[in-house]
């Protein structure tokens, strides 16, 4: 376990120095945010019917994504992926850990470290510019913690599943950006998920991805009562597990055939 | 209940293990019950293979045999075959667009039936011609590569079935790659590593207290990889590989890039360590000064196959009996003045430099006959250039 942690902390000092790109970051995902904001205020205020979610909750949603943005599944570990052509990658196999659990740790944080120089700063601009409103009782805030650990750790495991396999691929772009596509539409991070139409709802539910964003920023907004929470942290622990299970199916597939670019 | 006692089993397997020696060792010998995916296998089957390992556990450990199982050669490698599948296309647009349709693909036999095996504590100089082979050995040996047929046992384990276990006994060093973090100060990979090797914290102190001394890098310590000139960066990787006390050291052309300086202190390195710890080293290379420096024995592989393997002066007398006698004279000479049996090979003033076949004359005969008919200032009896030696088994290989 010693072994893991190493490198999860390793990894997240290596990342810290990466300051210019968190800036840029920060300020692309406020200008965005106040975008997407605007965006909803013009669609809220051009009806009177009845939404499944008031304007002020989808504010809080839409400032909630952007901080946690960096956590989502976009991208593939690029330093991974120069280690799988340039034939490094047969360092990584002398280790003597498990190589799974070993490139979960490094996703764990990849997706962490990134996202707390972003979430952090930008969430504080949110609550005191922006008027975002906090989690609506303490329950609510203690569950969104625990669902958001989780959606970090589903992340994780979907990012793992994405660099495994960049052992076939070499590149990994194609795999990435349907992900990406898929992450982007299902989680709620275009559209907040109660507004789809009703009959997408069971699709939508049973598919990964809202665990990724709906489930710990509805905990928040108490749009999923606290009394719902094991369900939804249920399906997130489930699909983690898939995950899991399927990238370490790849992988051991993967080794067997494994072939060490150049010298 | 069949499941409480495989835990208990595998628990006390555990225990068991950390009492493990260089020459017992448990794990040795739960890979001598040929097992394949018995893990998964139905219960009967992988319950009488593991009676049959309680019995050699009970056999090695036992009164009966106090030496413990049998001793065998730290590296066993037989019959090794390993193919690569490499796409190729013609050159040129057409080529490419044709390559869309339909790929050609030829066979590459990297290893053609490679066996040899060797003894702890052994310098092992490992060459060969680019692409011969000398790579993929040491990447099956390090548990990268997977080989398509063939045994391969180091330290009593499959490497690629052991993984974990196997890669936690060696060190490896890629002369091409890097195996510090890129982006930290070297001492904290050295401390990450020792957390993922679980180095004890004594051992892993004074390993490296020891080594920042001798390979001289207490300057680059607190410097990124990124920013350590090439000779820095070996002798720091160098030591990475080294802090967890591997049982064997696999070199894949660790001096390449390197300067004049840089080398000698890493061939000095190498050496006394392997005296001091007894630590098997296994050095591929081009250089042949590296060879004849470091190396008690030399294999040499090309395409895919052992051509030789021996000491590097069984390896000259193979390919050529050939000496050379160097003379420096207080006169001119004139030719008739030199053996019959011997040949001129090149002159240079008053320097001579005679051939000679050691079976034919002896070499202490040429240098009485020399000096009885010169006046002689100076001689001395030399080798062939080893370059020489190597390239004449590339030719012959080859022809």
């Amino acid at each position: 376990m010693i072994s893991y942690w190493a490198i999860v902390s390793a990894r997240f000092r290596s990342l810290l120095q990466y300051r210019s790109a968190a800036l840029a970051g920060l300020v692309t995902q406020i200008v965005w945010g106040m975008i997407r904001v605007m965006i909803f205020q013009a669609f809220y205020s051009s009806t009177n019917a009845e939404q499944p979610m008031d304007g002020s909750d989808v504010e809080t949603y839409i400032w909630l994504g952007q901080a946690f943005l960096a956590a989502l599944p976009w991208n593939i570990d690029t330093d991974l992926r120069s280690l799988i052509r340039s034939g490094g990658i047969g360092y990584e196999l002398i280790r003597p850990v498990d190589l799974y659990s070993y490139w979960l740790s490094r996703a764990l944080s990849w997706r962490t470290a990134p996202m707390l120089m972003r979430a952090i700063p930008l969430l504080i601009f949110a609550f005191v510019v922006m008027g975002m409103s906090p989690p609506v009782s303490w329950a609510a805030a203690a569950a969104f913690f625990v669902s958001m650990c989780a959606a970090i750790l589903l992340s994780s495991a979907i990012t793992t599943f994405l660099n495994v396999t960049m052992l076939w691929t070499i590149t990994g772009d194609g795999v990435t950006q349907m992900t990406f596509g898929l992450v982007l539409i299902f989680s709620g991070m275009l559209v907040p998920l109660p507004l789809y139409p009703d009959w997408s709802q069971p699709i939508i539910n049973a598919m990964p991805f809202r665990g990724l964003v709906d489930t710990p920023y509805r905990l928040y907004l108490g749009h999923i009562p606290v009394s719902e929470f094991a369900g939804v942290l249920t399906h997130q622990l489930v699909w983690i597990l898939a995950f899991i299970v399927a990238g370490r199916i790849a992988m051991a597939r993967a080794l067997r055939r494994v072939v060490v670019q150049g010298g | 209940m069949l499941s409480i006692i495989w835990i208990a089993y595998r628990i006390s397997f555990r225990f068991a293990a950390r009492f493990r020696s260089s020459t017992v060792s448990v794990c040795a010998l739960y890979d001598c019950v040929p097992h394949t995916r018995w893990q998964t296998a139905d219960v009967d089957l992988s319950l009488t293979r593991h009676l049959k390992l309680a019995v050699g556990c009970f056999r090695a450990f036992g009164p009966s045999n106090p030496h413990g199982y049998h001793v065998m050669s730290q590296i066993i490698i037989e019959d090794l075959i390993k193919q690569f599948r490499v796409s190729e296309r013609d050159a040129g647009m057409w080529g490419a667009i044709r390559g869309i349709v339909k790929r050609r693909y030829h066979t590459i036999n990297a290893l053609d039936g490679v066996s040899f095996s060797i003894e702890p504590g052994e310098l092992v100089g490992y060459i060969g011609p680019n692409g011969a082979g000398k790579s993929t050995t040491v990447k099956v040996m390090s548990g990268i590569l997977v080989p398509d047929a063939g045994r391969c046992e180091i330290l009593g384990r499959v490497p690629w079935r052991n993984r974990t276990e196997h890669v936690g006994r060696i060190g490896v060093v890629f002369g091409q790659r890097t195996q510090l973090w890129w982006d930290l100060p070297v001492i904290e990979s050295f401390d990450l590593l020792r957390d993922i090797y679980r180095i004890p914290r004594n051992e892993y102190a004074r390993n490296r207290d020891e080594f920042i001394a001798v390979l001289n890098i207490e300057a680059c310590l607190d410097v990124p990889v990124r920013q350590l000139s090439l000779g820095q960066r070996m002798r720091c990787d160098l030591a990475a590989a080294l802090l967890h006390s591997p049982d064997i050291l696999f070199l894949d052309e660790p001096t390449i890039g390197m300067d004049a300086v840089s080398k000698l202190a890493f061939r000095e390195f190498i050496k006394q360590f392997n005296q001091k710890r007894g630590t098997t080293v296994i050095l591929t290379t081009h250089d042949m000064d590296d060879i004849e420096v470091i190396c008690d024995r030399v294999m040499i592989i090309n395409d895919g196959k052992i051509v030789s393997d021996g000491t590097l002066d069984e390896l000259r007398r193979r390919v050529t009996l050939e000496r050379r006698l160097v003379v420096e004279l207080v006169d001119n000479v004139s030719e008739h003045t030199i053996h019959p049996l011997a040949n001129l090979a090149s002159r240079d003033g008053k320097r001579i430099h005679i051939q000679f076949d050691p079976h034919q004359i002896s070499a202490a005969d040429l240098i009485a006959h020399v000096t009885s008919q010169n006046q002689v200032q100076d001689l001395f009896v030399e080798n062939p250039p080893i370059e020489e030696t190597i390239a004449r088994i590339y030719e012959d290989q080859a022809t």
